[in-house]
């Protein structure tokens, strides 16, 4: 204890622990070989899915297509980096991937794609790409605010049979190992995601699935607000990082 | 089966050697896992992939089930003269797929 107090006091001085005061991406705790992965996107497996994506972007369905209304997807640059967003109209907050399904029902007179189906995770890839290098700049002023807020108490919240909340590992232990694993700070900064434990692509909502059954709680519904509000608040949360979708994770 | 993303040059200089890429979207399913009732799931994985130019082979590989999903080949080549390159793989469950690309050897 003394001893650990003196070393702290040695080292600790000019060392501040890496916590909350630099904010790093799952890419800098990832492996060379997964990062090399993401560098290349002729190796990153996500760009099947972009590839996809941009193939249903052009394909007419209800007589149109996503491409009709906003044209090339390039004029999507920026809209990742926005969401998730408070809508107003609705009174909550909109995921990208809700975003995307809404535009297909209530615009273009689609169905709705499927939760964690090929398509919509092209589609949500590919639009994320757009933002790709683009500082993640959710707003949360106002009710969004109070939305993000909601997020927060559950990311502080203690659950499970475990019994632990997001932030004992993600804020207070980032950097240090579970097993033989980093742990991240847990960033949503590149969604959707390529996971090499998955052997394929998933979203931000899987992802959090797998924690919450992790810690053996019981995981959000994909459209329960909380989920989306969580989602907000750790966009805020990676404020100071750069969209980096379509990432590629361990 | 969905298109792969292929890179390869299209212009080349005699007999000096290129890369090829490949990243070919695959469940490579084992043969090894069981779905939620117990059933095995049967084992579909790409087995045969071949690359030949003008029906010369120049690279070809039989992959196992230890390959992860969508497997990423890279290999180099080397043309003394213009050609197609053809590349085709064949899965466990029949599916043939093939990518054609025209290489100018300047």
């Amino acid at each position: 204890m003394w001893r650990s107090a003196a070393l702290a006091l040695a080292v600790g001085l000019a060392v501040v622990p890496a916590a909350a005061e630099e904010k790093r991406s799952g890419y800098d705790d990832a492996g060379p070989q997964v990062r090399a992965m993401q560098d290349d996107d002729m190796a990153n497996p996500a760009f099947l899915w972009v590839q996809q994506g941009a193939a249903l972007w052009e394909r007419r369905e209800a007589g149109r297509s996503c491409a009709d209304c906003h044209g090339a997807v390039e004029a999507m640059r920026g809209v990742a980096a926005r969401h998730p967003a408070f809508d107003a109209a609705r009174g909550r907050v909109v995921t990208l991937e809700q975003q995307v399904n809404l535009c297909r029902t209530e615009r273009q007179g689609a169905a709705a794609l499927a939760a964690e189906s090929d398509a919509l995770l092209g589609v949500v890839a590919l639009v994320g790409l757009q933002s790709r290098g683009l500082p993640v700049d959710v707003d949360v002023s106002g009710p969004a605010g109070e939305a993000a807020a909601r997020g927060e108490a559950f990311f502080h919240l203690r659950q499970g049979q475990l019994n632990l909340s997001c932030a004992q590992c993600h804020d207070r232990l980032a950097g240090q190992s579970l097993a033989g694993s980093r742990i991240p700070q847990g960033h949503a900064n590149a969604y959707p995601i390529y996971r090499l434990e998955w052997q394929g692509m998933g979203s931000l909502h899987r992802r959090l699935r797998a924690c919450l059954v992790g810690v053996r709680a019981e995981p959000l519904g994909r459209d329960d607000a909380l989920l989306a509000e969580l989602e907000l608040f750790l966009a805020s949360r990676a404020k100071g990082l750069h969209v980096e979708t379509p990432g590629v994770r361990p | 089966m969905a298109r792969p993303l292929l890179n390869v040059p299209r212009e080349v200089k005699a007999g000096q050697s290129f890369e090829v890429r490949i990243l070919i979207q695959h469940a490579m399913e084992t043969g090894f896992r069981r779905d939620a009732m117990g059933a095995v799931v049967p084992r579909d994985i790409i087995h045969r992939f071949e690359c030949t130019v003008e029906g010369e082979e120049v690279f070809s590989a039989t992959l196992h089930p230890a390959v992860s999903a969508n497997p990423y080949l890279v290999f180099t080549a080397r043309l003394e003269r213009s050609g197609t390159m053809v590349l085709r793989w064949v899965d466990d469950a029949g599916v043939t797929a093939e990518e054609r690309v025209a290489i100018r050897v300047a």
